[in-house]
């Protein structure tokens, strides 16, 4: 699909296994997506590191304990000028708050707990959802390349 | 240069031990344990190791890859080595910045930069 037709929003559902090539071919659909519609580099680069973050925290914490083929389902909807994702598991739920701050002082050599804090820094909205077992996620394109096609 | 199923390109030089990876997305939680694992060895095999990570070669990398930096950090620390980082894209700075670990690690332009300031 060109760039350049003003394509409708593209959707996709997915469900997954914790198996490396299942979630590279997930980000790919959405990278493909996105590039259909114009996105640049930056804001394939932030939207991957937000969606691969969401997933690893699914299967590492929201399936732990659980057998490890159970899948995510992974949904996205690439706009013109927005793109919403959410990832849901099948644990019993997280609470954000419980994550400490990991760029504190005292909690900077922590070699955890920072894949949230990226979602939030380049997701205009992070937002956890049902019993906190499903991930809702919006990019908003910057408004200096709404529109433009991709170089 | 990678041996076998390396994740990692090693060079030595002097009393320095420079690391490259051969991935450039650094995602795959199975790689980036092995990467931990390569580069623990390498600084068990030095009494004060010396080691530079250029990441030259890296494209994209996840909070897990930063992770094993970290401990890669600590272990360092705990040997009073000396652990420099050089050559990192302009995105993955901002990864570094946002988690603030941009103040963690010694942080340099290229590689000769990184290595001029060994003490």
């Amino acid at each position: 699909m060109s760039p350049s037709t003003s394509p409708s929003p593209e959707s996709a559902v997915l469900i997954i296994p914790n198996i490396r090539a299942e979630i590279e071919r997930a980000e790919n659909m959405l990278l493909a997506a996105m590039s259909a519609h114009g996105y640049p580099d930056a804001a394939r680069f932030a939207v991957r590191l937000a969606l691969e973050e969401s997933i690893v925290n699914a299967f590492r914490h929201g399936h732990k304990g659980l057998p490890a083929d159970t899948p995510v389902r992974i949904e996205f909807t690439v706009w013109r000028d927005h793109v919403d994702l959410s990832i849901e598991d099948q644990g019993p739920g997280f609470k954000p708050a419980d994550v400490p701050d990991p760029t504190l002082d005292e909690n900077l050599e922590r070699p955890t707990g920072r894949g949230l804090l990226l979602m939030r820094a380049y997701m205009a909205r992070v937002e956890y959802v049902g019993r906190g077992n499903r991930v809702e996620m919006t990019y908003r394109r910057p408004p200096q390349t709404a529109g433009k096609p991709a170089a | 240069m990678a041996t076998g199923s390396s994740r990692l390109r090693v060079k030595h030089e002097r009393d320095i031990t420079q690391v490259e990876f051969v991935d450039r997305n650094i995602l795959d939680e199975a790689n980036i344990q092995q990467i931990g694992e390569e580069i623990a060895s390498l600084i068990d095999a030095s009494p004060s190791p010396k080691l530079l990570i250029n990441f030259s070669s890296v494209d994209h990398l996840s909070s897990a890859a930063l992770g094993t930096l970290i401990t890669i950090n600590n272990k360092m620390k705990a040997r009073k080595g000396q652990l420099r980082l050089a050559n990192i894209d302009p995105q993955i700075y901002e990864v570094f910045k946002i988690t603030k670990l941009d103040r963690l690690f010694s942080i340099h332009d290229n590689a000769e930069a990184a290595i001029a300031s060994f003490t």
